[in-house]
């Protein structure tokens, strides 16, 4: 390995200077000429049966060239793949029923932008509607509105999962917690919306797309299937700068087959933005969950099982990488606790609200959410402070790494030492005295706490969980695993060494990062190092699981990158000593350059090196390939198709978060301060612990808007009430707390710099430890927090009935 | 988010804006600080013929101070207000609402004429004009009147202003010696209009109340000036009780409704303990604490 000068700095980011100055390249920088607009028709219904569209007099319109409605998309486009059985028919657009206000019913493309919306207004279309539904429990009775006909109901998907020996455990057990959650739909509304650039050349039948979507690459697969286009027709290409995602924009895909279909139809390149009223509207949200919750543990705290019954609400329509919500956090069913025995009955729904997809935390807000809840119940109805019935049930540090019973391998950590480092620099004891005193003087003073397991770079194959084994089993199926990055790193004629990545961030930092690694490996400056890292399909090494999402960058991206920086450290030493006529083991790599290691004939530097490879391929010894340029393709040997106990290990790498926070809150206006926030992190090696910290206290400040402000409210009709930032509350600078961040660091043996992912981190346990701070601040009151977003009234109204119970 | 097609216009003096109202009546909107209608505009729920922008006129910017009476041209920005030694001084309730108007990037923009009109009633600024019985100085086709607060505001987003008439002037009598002010509200953001909002001034006189002005914002369809919790305090004085029962008569007064961020019942009860909190504080300043 080699020494790590660069890894572990707080290198500035060499993405900054173009983004503070205005001079990134998003989607919508990037120049074409004889660019079209696109303007999408919506669905004012919830649920509808689509009578007729008339497009004429639009169509006469100043400046439109063409209009794609259901009819066109019928005519040439398929269905997505989804990834369950049931017969769920999603295509780009609307065909003949709306299931979702918002949803695409038809698209104008004119010159500009405001000619496109003009005409819209023009398009007559007429809706027979239907009732609606929303409510993924009430969806799943009989006799509620049908959403898909051909499934026959609104369940999407059910599995019940069944690991270790939880009928018995229950029996035995002393106690038995019982709680019902509501988990809200939020999403992460990055600064940059949706946007897509569609450009269709008949000559070659290539249709090229410019746009943010990030990945995963299989909805590639997926678009070229919906476009009846031959993969290698489809180009897919990442803009240069994405402005976020949180996991949003994978959902940008069917848009990409919508302006896909427009140009094709049309004959023009043509460009779609989305506006800020069309993303809250329809483009990606997480679940809303519903979730009965069963512990069973000793009277000394230890957990001895958990059932849970999950209905989640996928809105009108399953589609890929659904149901993630439900099954990504499967290998961490169990978080950071040692229990065997689990059950998890998981129905996956459809209902009348917009579709969802992954947002940041992806299934693991909702997951501790409810957990963290349980643990803190268990330790109320024992008497027992909550910190000790998490240490009481810790996997322990020697026990790396670990085999949770849903199939998952955590694969280092040391969470007992991480705990009691948020419980230390918290002084969770003083916290407690400080929550006497207060209580005494009649103020509600709350102090919570939330471990989890941060699961990180998804194994591709952990969603076909949502298939029966029996499906699995088939001859004709085909199991579905992995979690791969590519690189590329190359000398050019003057020494200079270029990364080719591929990794399509959203501002992550990798150019940062990949050279902060690369200049270890090669024992070079940073700033010599150029990286490149879009996403061009038709150019760059990937495949369908390439991307920037579940916080892979940091374990996968960087692996490959060193792998490759190895590969080439290792050929240049081949080749230097063909030229030195020196044995390879005679030789060094050190500060750029080849030495003998006695010391004896002349050093060759890269620089030297690389011009003589370049100008003079004849040098190169027989039987080596003759170029300075070395790629790798990095894997996980545990990266697995789910066994048929439904066992797998779903994601690569497995970090950990504790998080202690105390709250006050003001009796009269329900209103909730938040006095300290501490979260410890363990993310394995630590490369960039600025961009760390950045990651966290975005994480954090993202869970808490779903634990506090955001949520996508929809009324019975299924109507959206939040459909601008005016009811839509995003958290801003004003609302975020103090944040004490603190790391212990448990390299994972399982990449190559020991790094894990943290990019969705305390997104995960914010409403945790929150909804526990809160409910221990009301203690005196007896109320429990058992549903998100914790609002002023809601809660004011908690507070009141039970003073009203009291009075 | 695109708007519909309209004309645009940029007069640079009232005479020539009024000039346009004429031509276009009620197809024509006024442009001021566009915080609210350039939202309205894009959004497609307002679809004029005409935008009329006094951005360019001149002579609708000032603040002046004579005879005890501050006044506001209708086109001063909210900042200007913010950062007035003037207002700071002699109007401070205006000034601490200032500070709760949006954000300080919205405020360069946002001008106190422009809010006005908007008349949302969940605003700060309607709610210190309902408070302080100020007056507005419109200007029309037929020449001036001038409007109490209290004639102003006549509905949700809803005001006295003719078609063809422009908000030129605010006027707010300076505050009284002896005065003291609040402005508190509850809102879940910094910056969001209030859920519930109180602004307070009382006069004392000794252990006496002189004077008391009240107004709740959010909690009704316009701002409501709370005159029977007044009269308590001027009856009454500023004693704890005093307060108290002002605060609940306040709550009585009030006609929330429920929305999406807050129940009608929890505006109801925001406005007592707002109202409490805001008179509680106004008192203390007013004795000099």
């Amino acid at each position: 390995m080699a020494a790590q000068k660069w890894v572990g700095q707080s290198l500035k980011r060499t993405e900054d200077p173009a983004l503070l100055t205005g001079c990134g390249a998003f989607v919508g920088d990037l120049p074409f000429s004889n660019l079209c607009h696109a303007a999408i028709l919506r669905s004012p219904h919830a649920h509808a049966r689509i009578r007729k569209v008339d497009t004429a007099q639009a169509l006469r319109a100043p400046g439109v060239l063409g209009i794609v409605t259901g009819a066109d998309a019928a005519r040439l486009t398929g269905p997505f793949p989804v990834g369950v059985e049931a017969p769920v028919k999603y295509y780009c657009m609307a065909i003949d029923k709306v299931r979702y206000v918002g949803e695409p019913v038809a698209v104008v493309v004119a010159r500009d932008r405001y000619l496109a919306e003009d005409a819209l207004d023009l398009i007559e279309v007429e809706y027979e509607p239907l009732a609606a539904v929303v409510d993924p429990e009430l969806a799943l009775k009989s006799g509620a509105p049908l959403l898909h006909e051909a499934v026959g109901s609104n369940l999407a998907c059910h599995r019940k999962l069944r690991y270790g020996d939880p009928e018995r455990a229950f029996l035995e057990a002393d106690v038995v917690i019982r709680a019902r959650f509501r988990f809200p739909k939020y999403s992460s509304t990055p600064i940059e919306t949706y946007g897509v650039i569609a450009s269709y050349e008949p000559t070659t039948g290539v249709l090229s797309v410019w746009s943010n979507f990030m990945g995963p690459f299989v909805m590639h697969s997926l678009v070229a299937r919906a476009l009846n286009l031959a993969e290698n027709r489809l180009r897919f290409v990442a803009a240069p700068d994405i402005g976020g995602s949180f996991g949003i924009k994978t959902g940008v895909y069917p848009y990409i087959a919508l302006i896909g279909l427009a140009a094709m139809n049309t004959g023009v390149p043509v460009r779609w933005l989305e506006d800020r009223r069309e993303h809250l509207l329809a483009s990606s949200s997480g679940t809303d969950r519903v979730a009965y919750r069963e512990l069973a543990a000793r009277k000394d705290g230890t957990i001895l099982a958990m059932r849970s019954r999950w209905i989640d609400n996928v809105g009108a329509y399953i589609r890929s990488p659904e149901p993630g919500c439900t099954f990504r956090p499967i290998s961490n069913w169990v978080g950071p606790y040692r229990f065997e025995n689990l059950e998890a009955d998981a129905s996956v729904v459809m209902t009348n609200k917009s579709l969802t997809g992954p947002n940041r935390g992806y299934g693991c807000g909702h997951l501790y959410f409810e957990m963290e809840r349980m643990v803190d119940l268990l330790a109320e109805k024992l008497a027992m402070d909550p910190a000790e019935v998490r240490r009481r049930n810790f996997i322990q540090a020697d026990e790396f790494p670990y085999r949770t019973p849903t199939g998952g391998l955590y694969d280092s950590g040391n969470y007992p030492g991480a705990f009691e480092k948020a419980i230390e620099t918290a002084r969770y004891d003083e916290l407690r005295q400080e929550q006497v005193r207060a209580r005494a003087q009649g103020r509600l003073f709350g102090i919570g706490l939330a471990v989890a397991v941060d699961p990180s770079v998804s194994n591709m194959g952990y969603i076909t969980v949502a298939l029966d084994p029996a499906v699995r089993s088939r001859p004709d199926y085909h199991p579905k695993s992995g979690a791969l990055e590519a690189a590329t790193v190359k000398v050019g004629p003057l020494g200079k060494v270029t990364v080719v990545m591929g990794s399509a961030p959203q501002g992550q930092g990798h150019r940062t990062v990949v050279a902060q690694v690369v200049a270890d490996e090669l024992a070079i400056a940073p700033d010599e190092i150029t990286v490149i890292d879009d996403l061009d399909t038709f150019t760059r090494l990937w495949g369908v699981s390439s991307g920037t999402y579940s916080s892979r960058f940091a374990a996968v991206g960087t692996s490959a990158a060193a792998l490759a920086a190895r590969k080439l450290k290792d050929k240049l030493i081949d080749y230097a000593s063909r030229l030195m006529e020196v044995p390879r083991e005679s030789l060094n790599y050190s500060d750029g350059m080849v030495r003998t290691q006695s010391g004896e004939g002349r050093p060759l530097s890269l620089r030297e090196l690389a011009g003589q490879a370049h100008w003079n391929p004849d040098s190169f010894p027989k039987g080596m390939e003759p170029s300075l340029e070395a790629t790798a393709v990095f894997g996980f040997a545990e990266s697995k198709a789910p066994d048929p106990q439904d066992r797998v290990n779903a994601s690569n790498t497995y970090g950990f978060i504790a998080e202690v926070m105390a709250v006050e809150i003001d009796p009269e206006t329900a209103a909730i301060k938040i006095l300290r926030y501490v979260t410890v992190h363990d993310a394995g090696t630590i490369i960039n612990p600025t961009i760390v910290r950045g990651q966290i206290y975005g994480g954090a400040l993202h869970g808490l808007g779903g634990a506090l402000y955001e949520e996508l409210v929809y009324d019975d009709e299924g109507q959206l009430l939040t459909g601008s930032f005016m009811d839509y509350l995003v958290p801003t600078a004003s609302e975020a707390p103090t944040i004490e961040i603190a790391h212990i660091e448990s390299p994972s043996p399982f990449t190559t710099l020991g790094a894990k992912g943290l990019g969705e981190a305390s997104s995960m346990t914010v409403a945790a430890v929150l909804a526990n701070a809160v409910s221990d601040a009301l203690k005196p009151l007896g109320i429990q927090i058992d549903e998100l977003p914790i609002t002023p009234s809601r809660l004011w109204h908690l507070m009141e009935a039970s003073r009203g119970t009291a009075r | 988010m695109k708007p519909s097609p309209f004309e645009y216009h940029d007069p640079t003096s009232v005479n020539e804006a009024l000039e346009l109202l004429r031509r276009y009546g009620p197809e024509a909107k006024i442009l001021a600080g566009g915080q609210s209608l350039i939202a309205l505009l894009n959004f497609r729920l307002s679809a004029p013929a005409a935008l009329i922008d006094l951005n360019r006129v001149a002579e609708l910017s000032y603040l002046k101070h004579e005879n005890g009476t501050l006044r506001f041209g209708s086109m001063l920005r909210q900042r200007a207000i913010e950062f007035s030694p003037l207002v700071l001084q002699r109007l401070p309730l205006l000034a601490e609402a200032t500070r709760l108007v949006g954000h300080l990037p919205t405020r360069t923009r946002g001008t106190i004429g422009g809010s006005l009109a908007h008349a949302d009633p969940a605003a700060e600024y309607p709610t210190v004009i309902t408070a302080l019985d100020g007056e507005l100085v419109i200007r029309g086709s037929l020449g001036e009147r001038v409007v109490r607060a209290h004639d102003f505001f006549q509905g949700v987003m809803s005001t006295a202003l003719g078609p063809d008439e422009i908000l030129v002037e605010v006027r707010l009598a300076e505050a009284p010696p002896d005065s003291g002010c609040a402005f508190e509200e509850f809102s879940r953001r910094h910056g969001d209009f209030a859920i519930a909002g109180v602004a307070a001034m009382v006069v004392v006189d000794g252990a006496r109340c002189r004077m008391a002005r009240l107004a709740a914002a959010g909690v009704g369809p316009i701002p409501m000036r709370l005159r029977a919790a007044e009269e308590i305090l001027e009856r009454e004085g500023l004693s704890e009780r005093a307060i108290n029962d002002a605060a609940a008569s306040a709550a009585e007064i009030v006609e929330p409704a429920g929305d999406l961020h807050a129940s009608a019942d929890f505006r109801r009860h925001l406005t007592r303990v707002l109202t409490r909190r805001a008179l509680a504080r106004a008192a203390d300043r007013a004795r000099g604490k």
